[in-house]
């Protein structure tokens, strides 16, 4: 059987590159994707501590799935926002949408 | 032979999602993204989590990849490839996320989980749709309450105004 600390540290390693792609990144859908990445990464780890932890209750998987659903939210709004954001300034450039700063 | 089953798909799993972020062209990237996800359903599958990786499959390669194959589309200048791909501060995230890796991998490995190699019940799916109406259904409720809120606010936020 497959050791948990490995299911963890691949979990980690995918969490780190998302990271990196998300504050990175120049470009907004880029950004997103690398959001995406953490939460897959998220959902490895629950799924790994629900095949090695309590595996009769299900609550590891089904947080997964409530993640899943969340992510699928994220990324509608996400993409709805980039492109109604490019309809107006014609750029998707996270450096070049900042009229809220101050 | 699970663990090399185990280590070539946590490779190809790294190894898209590193592609993911430092493709030059962001459609690559996005076609980088569909083969980690697809790793990532192997692993679910190493897990016994079936259900999970055929929902996987269908959520986040039929649908959010699609999703952002459309933005990419539809944004023109984000299918050019010239131009830099990172910010000014790349240098600083690389560093940081280098680091946060290492603590990472410095704490899994000195922890000693409490591991229980129990086989995983047959009538699995049949718990987790259980649990879903039963003790969960507050959030089962709540998850569908916020997809249509999602699809409502997608929808008006990408409308064309005049």
């Amino acid at each position: 059987m497959i050791p948990l600390t490995w299911y963890l540290v691949v979990a980690a390693g995918l969490f780190c590159i998302g990271l990196y792609g998300a504050l990175a990144r120049r470009n907004a859908v880029g950004v997103l994707m690398g959001i995406e990445l953490m939460l897959n990464a998220v959902n490895i780890n629950m799924v790994a501590f629900w095949r090695y932890g309590a595996v009769a209750q299900m609550t590891g998987q089904l947080f997964a799935i409530f993640v899943i659903t969340v992510a699928a939210a994220e990324a509608a709004v996400g993409l709805a926002l980039i492109i109604a954001i490019y309809r107006q300034r014609r750029t998707v450039n996270v450096e070049e949408i900042d009229s809220m700063k101050g | 032979m699970l663990q090399a089953v185990f280590i070539v798909l946590s490779l190809v799993t790294l190894g898209s999602a590193a592609m993911v972020v430092t493709s030059r062209s962001l459609f690559r990237s996005a076609l980088w993204l569909i083969l980690a996800f697809f790793g990532i359903a192997g692993i679910f599958i190493l897990l016994h989590a079936e259900f999970l990786a055929v929902v996987q499959v269908l959520i986040y390669i039929g649908a959010i990849s699609t999703l952002i194959i459309f933005a990419i589309m539809l944004s023109r200048n984000a299918m050019d490839v010239k131009g830099q791909r990172f910010n000014e501060q790349w240098g600083v995230v690389a560093g940081f996320s280098i680091l946060l890796f290492v603590i990472l991998l410095a704490l899994l490995t000195r922890v000693q989980w409490h591991v229980t190699a129990e086989p995983v019940p047959p009538d699995a799916i049949a718990r987790l749709g259980g649990a879903f109406v039963g003790p969960y259904v507050v959030p089962f409720e709540v998850a569908s309450v916020l997809l249509v809120v999602a699809m409502i606010g997608a929808i008006i936020i990408a409308r064309e105004r005049e």
